[in-house]
């Protein structure tokens, strides 16, 4: 008899799909993962959907109603390992801009009825909510590194994953550091590994995208930034405040330079 | 791999307009040649298929951590020192397929990699990294476990030196005793001179392949003057090579400060990005990563540059040894600066300068030496 196939969910919660979209990217590889995993349930690509409990589920997104602080809690118990995906469902997202300020004037100023509106005070990811095998950083993730995660899980051994800096992608792939050479800020010193070092590659300084990497130490990065390059409080500021603005590191280091 | 001939050096004349004819010939021979090209702003040592593709011109300024280039206005070839990259990346690549594994019904095969041993010709080696090369050639070939691609690729290699005539800022080759001349181990050592009228090379052979391509080319010998006004620009560049840190005893000094509180004070800025490693010529630290495909069909084992200043470097079951970001700069600058020496016999820092203009926030060894022996 065939061994039975791996179920695997996808779940999206507060997000904009697009770590989802990095699965539905993967083509041929999709069809190799499809071969080895039944698709059990991946709204993004089809409506069709088979019963849990699940092996492997797949969350992306942050928790940003008290509905979903509660939905997060079936998806845990219906899957047998929970991986999050992204910087939505690993830090908050984007979305937790909103943390830094009172949310209710927001609400009042946007929305005709803001008695409609049941929204936390804060976006906060999926392991302040419940227990998480693994984290997959990233604005949006890495197909490969997605891809990596699932064949790691499906074989029992641990993703190559790297926690160090966007710097050592950098640097191995040749490319000319922007700091060094053009002056320009650069958040790859501090930021987790997973793109590739694809905005040094075009000239730009990294973004960030993909968090905090370990032992991140963005204070002495932004004090360079402020000494040797000529950036202000509010621009590093708004440097740490993006997709990855409530992550420790990050959140910590902007609001030491809020004036 | 030059081989020394019996003679000593021999010197030559080399017209800066002939310098295409030294290349053709490399190209003729089947050379992939190596030699530096401007990239983004910076020095980088690319493939080239042309003598065009040299780049010409040009003058680096290199500070703790910042680098830009300039015109040259004696319009040389070298005017420059070394780039971000050093020689390592094409002798001991940063990510190199070892091998890869397929299951079939029972077994495991292992395929070996088959592709044949590169053919470089490397132009525009500096000394600093002449001695990196021979440091690595210890390492990788002279210990117990050879490093079969790295011998392959290092016996086949054709190595044109550059001595330097002018210092970069962050240079301190003469301190460590790797330069700024090389005497031994290189084919071929240009040294350029540009006086507004004159424009040519002084070219040492250092090996039989060196001493071919230079009846192939015909050249010249160089005369006693010619010769000496190459020894004084070499003897200007130590004069003007303003970077110095006192290796009497440093083995000994760094040891006697492990515990200073001065690391603490480095920790601060380190941000343990690795930069400093992975530019480093001599810094041969590398994981092994083994990944399968969903299917577990087909595995592959790679190995890749790594760098003392992760967490993983030191993971053993557990948890990882060097914690603190003090401890794993610590690891770094002893390592070069003292530990090597009882390792391998020798510094594992030949003075380029690299990890200080391309660590982001400028941290420099020589420096940071200079105020832990001081600090105590
Ligand atoms: S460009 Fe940015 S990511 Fe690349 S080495 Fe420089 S600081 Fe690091
Ligand atoms: S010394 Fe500089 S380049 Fe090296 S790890 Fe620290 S910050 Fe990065
Ligand atoms: S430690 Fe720094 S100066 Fe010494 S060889 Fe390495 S990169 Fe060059």
């Amino acid at each position: 008899m065939a061994k039975r196939k791996p179920k695997l969910a996808v779940w999206k919660f507060a997000s904009c799909d697009g770590c989802q979209l990095s699965l539905l990217d993967c083509e041929d590889k999709l069809l190799e993962v499809a071969d080895s995993i039944e698709i059990a349930m991946f709204m993004e690509a089809s409506r069709a959907v088979i019963k849990g409990p699940y092996d492997l589920s797949l969350v992306e997104g942050s928790i940003t109603t008290p509905h979903d602080a509660e939905r997060i809690h079936k998806v845990r118990r219906a899957s047998k390992y929970l991986v999050t995906i992204g910087a939505c469902a690993t830090t908050g997202g984007i979305q937790a801009l909103k943390n830094f300020r009172d949310v209710d004037d927001f609400v009042s100023i946007v929305y005709a009825n803001p008695d409609y509106i049941e929204s936390l005070n804060k976006s906060t990811p999926i392991a302040d909510h419940v227990f998480v095998d693994y984290e997959l950083q990233g604005c949006p993730i890495n197909k490969n590194q997605l891809i990596e995660v699932i064949s790691a899980f499906l074989n029992g051994r641990k993703p190559n994953i790297h926690s160090y800096s966007v710097c050592m992608e950098c640097k191995r792939r040749s490319t000319v550091c922007v700091m060094v050479a053009h002056g320009t800020p650069c958040l790859g010193p501090v930021t987790h590994a997973g793109c590739g070092a694809i905005c040094p590659s075009y000239n730009r300084g990294c973004y960030g995208c993909y968090g905090p990497k370990e032992t991140p130490n963005t204070s002495s990065l932004a004090s360079w930034f402020e000494k040797m390059m000529d950036v202000d409080d509010d621009d590093i500021v708004r440097y740490f405040r993006t997709f990855n603005a409530f992550a420790e590191a990050f959140r910590k280091e902007s609001e030491s330079h809020e004036t | 791999m030059p081989q020394e001939t019996d003679k000593k050096i021999s010197h030559y004349i080399l017209k800066a307009t002939e310098l295409k004819s030294l290349l053709d010939i490399l190209f003729q021979r089947e050379y992939h040649v190596i030699a530096p090209s401007i990239r983004d702003k910076s020095i980088e040592y690319d493939p080239i298929a042309s003598f065009d593709e040299i780049t010409r011109g040009w003058i680096d300024h290199q500070k703790p951590g910042s680098y830009r280039l300039a015109n040259d206005e004696q319009d040389r070839f070298f005017g420059y020192v070394v780039g971000f990259s050093s020689w390592k990346k094409y002798l001991y690549p940063a990510d190199k397929k070892l091998f890869e594994a397929e299951m079939d019904t029972k077994n495991f095969r292992v395929i070996e990699d088959g592709t044949a041993a590169p053919k470089y010709a490397f132009l525009g080696v500096r000394s600093c990294d002449l001695k990196a090369i021979e440091i690595l050639d210890k390492i990788l070939t002279e210990g117990p476990y050879v490093d079969l691609d790295y011998k392959r690729a290092r016996d086949n290699a054709l190595i044109i030196v550059v001595n330097c005539t002018r210092a970069g800022e962050n240079c301190f080759c003469y301190s460590m005793g790797t330069g700024p001349r090389a005497y031994s181990g290189f084919d071929l050592a240009l040294t350029e001179i540009s006086d507004g009228e004159k424009h040519y090379f002084l070219v040492d052979t250092g090996s039989r392949s060196g001493e071919e391509l230079i009846s192939e080319l015909g050249l010249s010998s160089a005369s006693e003057d010619e010769i000496k006004t190459a020894e004084k620009a070499i003897e200007q560049t130590i004069a003007n090579m303003s970077k110095i840190l006192n290796t009497d005893g440093l083995k000994e000094k760094i040891w006697a400060n492990l515990d200073s509180l001065y690391w603490d004070e480095i920790a601060e800025r380190c941000l343990n990005c690795g930069n400093c490693t992975l530019v480093c010529p001599t810094c041969f630290c590398a994981d092994i990563e083994d990944t399968t495909d969903i299917a577990g069909e087909k595995a592959n084992r790679t190995r890749k540059w790594d760098v003392c200043y992760t967490l993983n470097f030191t993971y053993v079951h557990g948890g990882s040894i060097r914690t603190s970001c003090k401890s794993r700069y610590r690891q770094w600058l002893t390592h070069k600066l003292s530990t090597w020496i009882d390792q391998f016999g020798m510094f594992g820092c030949v003075g380029c300068g690299r990890c200080i203009t391309w660590c982001p926030v400028g941290i420099d060894i020589a420096e940071e030496a200079k105020q832990l022996i001081e600090s105590s």
